[in-house]
């Protein structure tokens, strides 16, 4: 799909097609993209965005069609050859060497001959003129471990400019940003874009499309759905393009109705392995009936926090109860059994074992229950059985019980955990990051089974860096910054005043 | 481009993948057997006469896939809880201390069936009490279980030197053995199930322990797959951070785990010590602990590969031996290269010959 312009085109992709075994995974993908534009590819999980990027930059290799890089046909066969033809990537993941400087890891992979001198002049000399061309401030020694994401993604943007790219891939940018850092990478692509590059946006997020695009394109299923002129679309015309229906956007929920405090947490401090505290003296309560979001910028205690409260990490001092009794250093199976169900943070590593099978997952931490078998025995025509009434109530697709967890969208691995932590009907949910890389259908479903979860009368303690989640589903908000709870606001406190809490500045 | 996530069908990926590797590995036996001057398609055919063309040879190469059976489970109830336990060796060993002393004390008073089922868990006790210590140094310390298992068999095999030349040897003898045990103290040879097949077992030392390790299979498949405890090492062994988010304490599981993987191992005992030799010898393991790796490895850690796998190792051992009796070149250490080109394409280069696979499966099925 392409609209009419009067620049040269960028990219052109014609007719790509690519499958994964029965996936199809992209079909017959047409796109072009303007030089000097911003393009936006939005999409749930699984609708192939990453597919495409991934054969533009010759991880994958499509099976059939073209690609044209400013009107000449490619043939990307890896990524070096991407980044010959002036293509550069940037991760959701960043691609970094932790403990290397910004210089160093700038010249990674170019560093020009045998010895390192040469190489170093050329790059800090190229480093000064990218910063000057483009606003791109990062001190080049400074090593990467000890500055700010929003500084880490920078050097991301300045390894690919280095190189030579021409055109720039970002992937999901602002996952990992504050509302400030976000800004600030906003302005760094207009002015990249304005001195000629082309950049293409990958994500989710509406609103970001809508801020900073010229021209978006939609893709579902595999499929290229529309492309628009971002000026000339809506945020609504594009969530109905993205997941083939109309979808709330708001979350509808009713006033709060608090009872007695469920869970309760007194001076709780907690430290990581290294012994640095993360959660400083931390104190608040949750009531039955009610959500409690939990607002702040990643890696400001959140984590462990809620780590602490679901018995994984022990905490260094202060109390924790659940529904009156203590449960600071009792393990998640005890916690289990006093009610407490937890959505964790991370569905990868901690909600799901990627690699068993989808019933296999939906027994994890409830495993020793009765109703899955008698004693040591595990009973597996209950345990199938009861997750295919799970996947027919939570819709989870396919609904293939026998399926390796690894093949279900992000989307229905999170409905998953959220089948199996709700459906046992505990007093109390501790959620962290309930959407994350889960797609707008999804959203709206598990955002429908918390406010639920609250009118029957639960506690919802809810972490999210997604500041919008925090907004619309809570009904007191704490915000976390430096691992102290530096304040509270109801739950129609405005972004701004939130934004500023966030970052320290105010309380 | 990444071929590994796309997954196969299972007898592509537990049938032509194996044989091609083993096919890959005698090309290349076969071929240092060229370079040596002999005729490798003459060695292969002695090799498969000599472990499989008669009763007796047939008893000798299940004698050996007996041992490589439970050395094998014992590697791979380990690897399901992520760990890795290199230990087997010096648990079988110190297994045949905890077997021949149950022999030793019972031989005289009860006939065999009364003395296995205490020499069985005598062997395994002996067998869980060596994989113990390295076990809880791993669950409390975080000492690595690799390092500390190793050290174990060396450890063990101290120990076992210093039992049977001060504690059990017979007085007045040279060799350092316990005496042999009375029929009361020894296993039952299966004359009857190679007669069945209208065989003779001849002096192969083929008995009751192959149907022990037979039913350790069967019961190390309940454990892994139909039972809590054994969906808890699976957890554990594929994702920690899972298991800690489900409150499965690491500790336990690893402790467990290993007992059950020494256990295993220790059994494996029964088989040289009560079931041939019919007395504790020095140093009678004799690698099967380490061969169990390579089956474990190659028997994709499933009880029924395992057997597949122990059974192709039995033949390697016995056929190997036949081999370098008629063919004088072709020494005891030929048949260790042999071996180790089993062991290195079936086990560390597992991998190798799957994307190429994955391609031609694609263009095949048209996906």
């Amino acid at each position: 799909m392409s609209l009419d312009s009067p620049k040269e085109p960028a990219i052109e992709l014609v007719g790509i097609d690519k499958k994964f075994g029965a996936v199809h995974a992209n079909r017959n993908i047409n796109l072009t993209v303007a030089k000097g534009s911003i393009h936006g590819i939005i999409g749930e999980n699984g609708a192939g965005k990453s597919t495409l990027m991934s054969i533009l930059y010759g991880f994958y290799h499509a099976d059939q069609g073209e690609i044209r890089i400013f009107g000449k046909p490619v043939a990307i066969r890896d990524s070096q050859t991407a980044i010959a033809s002036g293509i550069g990537m940037v991760h959701q993941h960043f691609m970094l060497v932790e403990n290397f400087t910004v210089l160093e890891n700038v010249m990674l992979g170019a560093e020009g001959g045998q010895l390192l001198r040469k190489g170093v002049a050329t790059a800090r000399k190229e480093l000064k003129r990218l910063e000057d061309d483009y606003g791109l401030e990062v001190d080049p020694d400074a090593v990467i471990e000890e500055l700010p994401v929003g500084s880490q993604q920078r050097v991301e943007i300045l390894k690919a400019l280095y190189r030579g790219a021409e055109i720039l891939i970002l992937d999901e940018p602002t996952g990992v940003l504050t509302p400030a850092e976000a800004d600030h990478l906003f302005k760094v692509l207009r002015v990249l874009r304005d001195q000629g590059k082309t950049i293409i946006l990958i994500t989710h997020k509406l609103r970001e499309i809508m801020a900073i695009t010229d021209t978006v394109s939609v893709m579902r299923r595999g499929e290229m759905v529309a492309t628009r002129r971002t000026a000339e679309t809506t945020v609504e015309e594009l969530a109905e393009l993205m997941v083939g229906r109309r979808v709330l956007l708001r979350v509808e929920k009713g006033g709060a109705n608090p009872g007695k405090v469920l869970l309760s947490v007194r001076n709780l401090t907690v430290k990581d392995s290294r012994g640095v505290t993360m959660v400083d003296d931390v104190s608040f309560d949750v009531r039955a009936g009610e959500i409690v979001g939990i607002a702040g910028v990643a890696g400001n205690g959140q984590s462990e926090l809620l780590e602490a409260i679901a018995g994984i990490r022990k905490p260094a001092s202060g109390e924790i109860f659940i529904d009156g009794q203590p449960a600071a250093g009792i393990d998640p199976a005890g916690l289990r059994d006093l009610g407490l169900a937890h959505i964790p943070e991370d569905r990868h590593h901690m909600g799901l074992v990627l690699k068993f099978e989808e019933y296999e997952n939906s027994i994890l931490g409830y495993h020793r229950d009765e109703r899955y078998g008698r004693g040591a025995m595990l009973d597996l025509d209950a345990i199938r059985k009861d997750a295919e009434e799970k996947i027919a109530k939570y819709d989870i697709r396919p609904p293939n019980a026998r399926l390796r967890t690894a093949n279900f969208s992000g989307g229905n691995q999170q409905k998953i955990v959220v089948a199996r932590e709700i459906e046992r009907d505990p007093k109390m949910l501790i959620i962290g990051q309930p959407t994350r890389g889960v797609d707008i259908g999804a959203i709206e479903f598990i955002h429908k089974r918390i406010i639920e979860m609250r009118d029957a009368g639960k506690a919802v303690l809810l972490v999210s860096v997604e500041l919008d989640e925090i907004r619309s589903l809570s009904d007191r908000i704490l915000v976390m910054f430096a691992g102290k709870v530096v304040g509270e606001k109801s739950g129609e406190a405005g972004e701004q005043t939130l934004g500023l809490m966030m970052a320290g500045i105010a309380a | 481009m990444s071929t590994a996530s796309v997954s196969l069908p299972a007898w592509i990926n537990y049938g032509v993948i194996p044989l091609l590797n083993l096919v890959l590995a005698f090309f290349f036996s076969g071929l240092v057997v060229w370079a040596i001057g002999e005729n490798p398609f003459e060695a292969l055919q002695l090799l498969l006469i000599g472990a499989l063309g008669r009763g007796e040879g047939i008893g000798f190469t299940l004698f050996y896939t007996t041992s490589f059976i439970f050395t094998g489970l014992s590697v791979a109830v380990a690897i399901h809880a992520g760990l890795f336990n290199i230990g087997s060796e010096g648990q079988a060993y110190l297994g045949g201390l905890g077997a021949a002393l149950v022999a030793l004390s019972l031989d005289h008073y009860v006939p065999w069936y009364v003395t296995m089922p205490f020499a069985v868990i005598g062997a395994a006790l002996f067998g869980a009490a060596c994989a113990a210590i390295p076990a809880w140094l791993q669950a409390k310390r975080g000492s690595h279980i690799v390092i500390t298992t190793i050290m174990f068999n060396f450890i063990v095999s101290s120990l076992m030197n210093y039992v049977l030349v001060r504690l059990l040897i017979v007085p007045g003898k040279m060799a350092p053995e316990t005496r042999t045990f009375l029929e009361g103290g020894q296993l039952p040879k299966l004359d009857w199930l190679i007669a069945l097949f209208g065989g003779r077992l001849g002096a192969a030392p083929l008995n009751f322990s192959f149907l022990i390790a037979l039913l350790m299979c069967f019961l190390v498949w309940v454990l892994i797959w139909r039972t809590k405890l054994g969906y808890e090492m699976r957890t554990l062994g594929i994702s920690p951070s899972a298991a800690s988010y489900a409150g499965i304490r690491y500790a336990k599981i690893v402790m467990i785990t290993m007992l059950i993987s020494g256990g295993l191992a220790g059994m494996m005992a029964l088989n040289p010590v009560m079931g041939a030799s019919a007395r504790l010898q020095i140093e009678f393991v004799g690698g099967a602990g380490f061969v169990g790796i390579a089956v474990s490895l190659m028997g994709r850690n499933h009880p029924a590969g395992i057997i597949l796998a122990a059974l192709l190792f039995g033949i390697l051992y016995q056929g190997g031996a036949e081999l370098s009796f008629d063919m004088p070149r072709i020494t005891r250490d030929m048949i260790v290269v042999i071996q180790g080109m089993v062991i290195l394409f079936a086990g560390a280069l597992e991998y190798m010959l799957r994307p190429a696979i994955v391609r031609l499966y694609q263009q095949v099925t048209g996906k």
